[in-house]
């Protein structure tokens, strides 16, 4: 073995119930590269990374670091041998400040804390690779960037040389995307491994030295970047070729279903989430919100379905006023809402099929015979969604959480397009799905644009946006900076005005 | 009112907040770590029979005392293997430890009612502070226990807020996956924690039974346990203010007894009942006051922590 | 999957949990059965301990429960009070509401009743004890209804003030028996006059067993078919299972709360009603050997489920029935207590079964 291999993990298998999510893996990462360790979502990256940092432990395989065999029992072995990892969802405690998320776990501050000291430190090493933070803010104060900063000085703070970063891009801004790129190579430059999980082909192109590539919880290989194109990447990611379905039908909107005017509205913590938002809909239209996480979108998506109040500003749907309406109103009017948390707002996970699917629907008149439940004529109704939306369950009785993501999607848009709604909200509708499922549901909302039904999509992948939104508009901050025919823009554009700047203004 | 009343009030608010203290501060650090333990009632009461019942059999209070920590010890380490390893209702869980608390006490102190303690902890002047005018007879004429709540609050407020261990604790409470994956050990640490809860319940009870009754009746707690688990909301977790809010309800604790004993027209049963309406009362308008401040419960109480949980 | 902190090598094996899909019916029942034997097991082991023989004592109230007719018509008496209180609690902690205040909704709805049958005495029983019935539910409701609102408007937590008001209820009955109410001529005992005969609920031959079993039993019957076929009971699973997916599917989840509230304590005051009505025919001090927090163990212990709740209710009315046979012999009757706290830890530790599979795993070095 060469002695610049930071990293060996041999042979590495592990199941949770019902899923092999890694089988017989390999992967090796060297002083100095940044390896991409490509495959799509439930292709087993994350699985084994966690086996890498002492979160789960393999069935079978072996880790070699640094030229020594380990078994990691914990996290803390882990993190003593060097290696760091920056989750996709942040590791951090939310009311605690910069410097104590920074100094947690590690005993380098001793037993009796001297925060002056601490933030002294972390100044010195934010300064040399260019991450400014303050040490004194409290997490939740901060950008979803500036976190993802403090999760990079955390690792650099306790020391790590195997760094590991779990779709680092997937919350920036183009712009910011690329000085993150600049900060790794800068980190891989002094003589670390940095290890990137992604699915985004873009990026592997445009940073990775060497490339390991998963699918389905099985190692397909490992290539030089330098050595190999976007499509075979491709190839060994998918195993077949793909298509996105694209909107190219004619754009021929009606009336008006949705308008926002002037709407404010404030998130959990109390602070103005939306300012002074303006938008309409239309029907047979599908309008793109595009933007990083966590700029307004889950609170817009909350106000136009009755499940956050609105500070002030009109809300209209089908030119009737509906502020501050409850959420059962709002249904009533037509809505259609595809919640981003899935299991954990738009199904009920220990329940069955059929109580999934009367979920909104079981206090129309049909559904019931006088005081009760017509559960017949309702296990019916689930039994013909299921046939044709094409969900896979064991049984209609068995609980919705043992299906896979794919399936409960399939099964949660059966429910919500079974109501026929002129309006439809749809959060994030293919994160973490696989590509016959996400074909799918791309599928079905331009059947519904088709049909007539107006659409607000939310989406952070700027790709779905281009390919189903007639027109997109950005939010940063909570306000919108443009609205613009899809036609009509680039990708540099929207990632402008992502990162703040307003349609039609040029780079400060 | 003559002035002597009110400070005689006063010192016996503090008597009748210390067990409460104690309790409060015990389910501060067990809540802390991300675990509702709702049987402080049931460690109580195991605290006050054990102890009662040592000091019984040994002749000496402070071997009750370590007796009285042990069992309230005991009964938590149940709870933080029902609900941290074992992964159950957290609220059952604590319910359950209370009816076990509460049948345990009664069975195990059946012989025992009747009998007044051999000695109990007694009141110790400090010199020269318990002669300060006012502040002396209010705070300075107490027994030891007393006085150690006094320099546990401090010392909590301290371990909390700026040492390292402190931090991991708190942060455990708030997001166990942060805190695990930077190697704090997130299980370790709710079972330590429960535990010392259950420790400081256990004083807590045994002041009841060897300071200030002293003696040992079934069910002698009376809901203390359950008002300090309300406490902890009113004080937002913050030992300092927990201090505060045990004085308060011993408070009107004293005052009760002391209206009664006055003579005042008002039927005893209705001055019984002052602890619990105010507890609802404080409760509400504590609630009300976290939600407006937006601060309140560490993040992940009662949820238990499943690291390979996707 | 497993649980590291359970995971234990040795000699090269490893114990691990692994996550459960669905769980077999069998294991629904094995589970709480075990429990309750390791618990009796383990309170031997106690009252060994303490210098009493357990085998002795478990037959004595095993006779004294099961035994005689005597015994078990005893025991279906004090079953009546476990269903109804068992039931309000179980439907309420379907919705996560943590009622532990049946106690004081018991007292309340016995306070109600005893109110009409002391202060309208000259009606006719078919009047009366409808009357009662509906004074008996509505003290219990108003008194559950009490710590809803703030639950349900300011999301003040249930599980406290529940309990506060078990105390100021019992404080209240207390007042009553202890002064205004007092009967002139009962010697000074915490107790009211008699009932009339039109305010007592028949019984069933010679036995104390009364009408309330029949409330009771309907109780059930009504509370199954509330949860499986109605709207409402769809309802409250739905909020039960998921607060979001609740407020995301439209239902008004304040709403809910002040009425599963309404219901769970109007239970309990019926039962309290029964007690009044059925067996002491008086309102007196202490009418409740704790039912209120035998409740909570025997709903628990059920898993929710309303037909559970019949068998349940009369184990545990054995239980408390036995627990007073065995005070003859000097034990004390908060040993019945002791053993219900065993019992529901391990129903609570058990739990773990059904819902993890345990794997002996061969380790590698």
């Amino acid at each position: 073995m060469a002695d610049s291999t930071l990293v060996s993990m041999r042979g590495i298998t592990k199941t949770f119930p019902g899923v092999l999510a890694n089988s017989d893996v390999n992967f090796e990462a060297k002083k100095g590269e940044i390896h991409a360790l490509l495959g799509e979502n439930g292709a087993g990256k994350s699985t084994l990374m966690n086996i890498l940092t002492g979160l789960y432990r393999p069935d079978e395989g072996e880790i070699w670091i640094k030229g020594e065999k380990v078994v990691f029992r914990s996290p803390k072995e882990a993190i003593a041998a060097g290696i760091g990892m920056v989750h996709q969802h942040f590791r951090l405690v939310q009311p605690f400040t910069v410097a104590e998320n920074l100094i947690l776990g590690s005993p380098r501050p001793g037993r009796i804390l001297n925060m002056k000291q601490v933030e002294k430190e972390i100044t010195s090493i934010s300064k040399k690779f260019g991450l400014e933070v303050d040490p004194r803010a409290k997490i939740w104060q901060l950008s979803v960037g500036e976190q993802q900063r403090v999760e990079i000085i955390k690792m650099l703070y306790r020391g790590a040389d195997i760094l590991i970063l779990d779709e680092p891009t997937a919350v920036l801004t183009p712009q910011e995307v690329k000085e993150l790129f600049k900060t790794l190579r800068m980190m891989a430059d002094e003589g670390r491994a940095v290890i990137i999980i992604t699915h985004k082909l873009h990026e592997v192109m445009a940073v990775a030295d060497r490339v390991t590539v998963l699918r389905g919880g099985k190692y397909i290989g490992t290539v030089n970047k330098k050595e190999t194109t976007k499509q075979e990447l491709t190839k060994m990611m998918v195993g077949r070729e793909i298509e996105l379905s694209s909107n190219q039908d004619d754009y021929n909107p009606g009336e008006d279903v949705l308008i926002l005017e002037n709407i404010n509205a404030l998130n959990d913590k109390g602070y103005p989430a939306l300012k002074n938002v303006n938008l309409t809909v239309k029907e047979g239209e599908i309008l793109g919100i595009a933007g990083v996480a966590g700029n307004g979108q889950r609170e817009l998506a909350e106000v136009v379905t009755g499940l956050r109040e609105i500070q002030s500003g009109t809300l209209k749907i089908n030119s009737k006023q509906y502020c501050n309406c409850s959420p059962l109103e709002i249904i009533d009017a037509g809505v259609a809402h595809i919640p981003e948390d899935r299991l954990g707002m738009g199904l009920v996970p220990s329940l069955g099929a059929v109580e999934n699917i009367m979920l909104k629907e079981y206090r129309k008149k049909e559904m019931n015979k006088g005081l009760f439940l017509n559960h017949k004529l309702l296990k019916k109704k689930t039994g013909e969604l299921i046939e044709e939306f094409g969900v896979k369950t064991a049984s209609i009785d068995s609980p919705v959480k043992l299906m896979s993501g794919g399936n409960l999607q399939r099964l949660l848009i059966a429910r919500e397009i079974s109501c026929q709604p002129k309006f439809i909200v749809a959060s994030y509708p293919v994160r973490g799905l696989d590509v016959g499922a996400i074909e799918a549901v791309h599928r079905i909302l331009l059947e519904q644009r088709k049909a007539g039904a107006a659409i607000l999509l939310i989406s952070e992948d700027l790709e779905e946006i281009f390919a189903l939104a007639d027109r997109i508009a950005v939010l940063y901050e909570g306000e919108v900076m443009g609205v613009i025919r899809t036609s009509e823009t680039t990708v540099e554009e929207i990632g402008l005005m992502m990162a703040g700047s307003r349609e039609g203004e040029k780079v400060s | 009112m003559e002035n002597s009343i009110v400070l005689s009030i006063m010192a016996a608010a503090i008597i009748a907040g210390t067990p409460l203290l104690y309790a409060a501060l015990g389910e501060i650090l067990a809540e802390r770590s991300g675990v509702l333990n709702l049987g402080v009632e049931g460690m109580m009461l195991a605290g006050a029979v054990s102890g009662f019942m040592v000091t019984v059999m040994s002749g000496n209070n402070w071997l009750g005392l370590i007796f009285a920590i042990l069992a309230g010890g005991f009964m938590a380490l149940i709870h933080a293997f029902l609900c941290v390893t074992l992964k159950a209702n957290q609220v059952v869980s604590g319910l359950a430890l209370t009816i076990f608390g509460t049948g345990v006490s009664g069975y195990l102190g059946k012989s025992l009612i009747g009998i007044p303690a051999p000695v109990t902890f007694e009141k110790i002047p400090i010199p020269v502070l318990a002669k300060i005018p006012v502040l002396g007879p209010v705070l300075f004429n107490h027994d030891a226990l007393v006085y150690i709540s006094y320099i546990l609050v401090p010392l909590i407020w301290f371990f909390l807020y700026r040492t390292n261990a402190g931090l991991k604790l708190r942060s455990v409470g708030e997001n166990p996956a942060a805190a695990d994956a930077v190697g704090v050990n997130v299980f370790l640490t709710r079972y330590v924690y429960v535990i010392v809860g259950g420790m400081l319940a256990g004083i807590g009870g045994a002041y009841l039974s060897l300071a200030y009754a002293p003696t040992w009746l079934e069910h002698m707690t009376a809901g203390r346990g359950w008002i300090a688990v309300a406490l902890v909301i009113f004080a937002v977790w913050d030992p300092v203010r927990a201090l505060i809010g045990a004085y308060i309800f011993g408070g009107v604790d004293a005052l009760g007894f002391r209206l009664q004993a006055m003579g005042i027209m008002i039927p005893s049963f209705f001055l019984k009942m002052l602890p619990y309406i105010f507890t609802i009362v404080v409760l509400i308008l504590a609630t009300r006051e976290t939600h407006k401040k937006r601060v309140g419960a560490p993040g992940s109480l009662t949820l238990p922590y499943d690291r390979e949980e996707r | 999957m497993s649980v590291p902190q359970i995971a234990k090598k040795e000699q090269g094996f490893r114990v691990t949990l692994e996550k459960r899909g669905t769980t077999p019916y069998l294991i629904h029942f094995l589970v709480p059965v075990s429990s309750v034997v390791a618990a009796l097991l383990v309170g031997a082991i106690f009252l060994k301990a303490t210098g009493h023989s357990p085998l002795e004592i478990y037959a004595m109230m095993f006779n004294g429960a099961f035994g005689s007719m005597y015994g078990i018509s005893e025991t279906i008496v004090k079953a009546i009070p476990l269903m109804l209180t068992g039931l309000g609690v179980s439907i309420a902690f379907r919705m996560l509401l943590w009622n532990i205040g049946a106690e004081g909704q018991l007292y309340m709805g016995a306070f109600a009743a005893s109110w009409v049958a002391l202060f309208a005495p000259d009606m006719p029983g078919y009047i009366m004890l409808p009357l009662m019935f509906i004074a008996g539910f509505l003290g219990g409701a108003l008194w559950g209804l009490l710590p809803a609102i703030p639950r349900a408007f300011l999301g003040v937590n249930e599980t406290i003030t529940t309990l506060m008001l078990n105390y100021v209820a019992i404080l209240w009955v207390d007042y009553l028996v202890y002064g205004p109410w007092k009967d002139p001529k009962g010697f000074n005992f915490p107790l009211t006059a008699p009932f009339r005969d039109s305010a007592s609920l028949p019984t069933f031959g010679n036995s104390r067993v009364h009408l309330g079993l029949l409330f009771a039993l309907a109780a059930v019957v009504i509370v199954y078919v509330l949860l499986k076929h109605t709207r409402w009971g769809y309802e409250i699973r739905i909020i039960g299972e998921s607060q979001n997916a609740a407020r995301y599917a439209g239902m008004n989840i304040g709403k809910n709360i002040l009425l599963v509230m309404l219901l769970s304590g109007g239970l309990a005051g019926l039962a309290g009603m029964a007690e009044v009505s059925g067996i002491t025919h008086r309102l007196q001090h202490g009418i409740s050997s704790g039912y209120g927090y035998t409740a909570i163990i025997i709903a628990w212990l059920s898993k929710l489920n309303p037909w559970a709740i019949i068998i349940v209710s009369f184990l545990f009315g054995g239980l408390l029935v036995g627990g007073f046979s065995i005070q003859t012999s000097g034990l004390p009757s908060a040993t019945v207590f002791m053993l219900q706290g065993l019992i529901l830890f391990f129903v609570l530790g058990g739990e773990i079964l059904t819902r993890y599979r345990i794997k002996l795993q061969r380790g590698r070095k």
